[in-house]
């Protein structure tokens, strides 16, 4: 089991054109289905709220950390769960980072998730970072085990 | 429970969860655990650097996040390992990498249109 989310995505589209895309406040908004206040700026919070069919209710809020042009856009928030009625202020952010690498005239698009354990560097889940078959294999001995004991 | 006090439940004992997994000793404590047996605070210690105190105290969060629970075996206390909160927070970290799935399925769409 990892704590971090990667995926990676190619793209027929230049580098700028992904840029703009994931950095204007409009075009983010058309694809993640947001609607967004005002521009993204780094080191300030984004908020807006979600236009995602049946997930209206919902707010956007995300602190914006690095834009680095055609190449890195990052921020913290808390995925996917941003439900009015919670307090999040105590809950673990994680880190949102989009790179950029040009391919041709296309464009490599890798997307990391990180910092679900609060710490976005440490090791914590090494112990547990087994592949997925070790993992799963373990957790139905646990389970015989539990089943067999009187 | 209205959906926000569930929400709120289900991130409390997430962020319970990855707590108690943050430190090296208790997830020392887990990987012990993790083979099935059940085990007293006695057994853990014998192979251990930790003092009988300092288990028992790192059992106790474990406990606390559901990651351990204890049973009583005539007249001892044993630990065993509940692989359930685990198993929690993988589905819940396989939904947020689904969602990603669809949103950079749509940004795909949208820049090569």
């Amino acid at each position: 089991m990892s704590n971090v989310i990667e995926k990676r995505i190619e793209l027929n589209a230049s580098v700028s054109r992904v840029w703009r895309a994931l950095t204007d406040y409009r075009e983010f908004g058309e694809w993640f289905r947001v609607k967004l206040d005002g521009p993204f700026m780094p080191g300030e919070v984004s908020t807006g709220h979600i236009t995602y069919p049946g997930y209206e209710h919902l707010k956007w809020e995300a602190a914006v950390q690095k834009m680095e042009p055609e190449r890195l856009f990052s921020f913290t928030w808390h995925p996917y769960a941003v439900d009015p009625k919670v307090d999040y202020s105590n809950e673990p952010a994680t880190l949102v980072e989009f790179r950029l690498e040009p391919k041709d005239k296309r464009t490599v698009l890798y997307l990391t998730e990180s910092g679900f354990d609060t710490l976005p560097k440490n090791r914590r889940f090494e112990a547990f970072r087994m592949n997925e078959d070790g993992w799963t294999e373990q957790m139905t001995n646990i389970e015989n085990h539990l089943k067999q004991r009187p | 429970m209205s959906r926000g006090a569930k929400q709120r439940v289900a991130l409390k004992v997430r962020a319970a969860v990855f707590a108690a997994l943050g430190a090296e000793t208790r997830l020392a404590l887990i990987e012990k655990l993790s083979t099935g047996t059940p085990r007293s605070i006695s057994r853990l210690a014998e192979d251990s650097t930790l003092t009988r105190q300092a288990i028992t105290k790192h059992l106790r969060v474990l406990e606390d996040a559901g990651v351990v629970q204890s049973i009583r075996v005539g007249r001892e206390s044993l630990f065993e390992f509940r692989s359930e909160p685990l198993k929690e927070l993988q589905s819940y970290l396989e939904r947020v990498s689904e969602q990603w799935d669809e949103a950079l399925t749509r940004l795909k769409a949208f820049v090569e249109s």
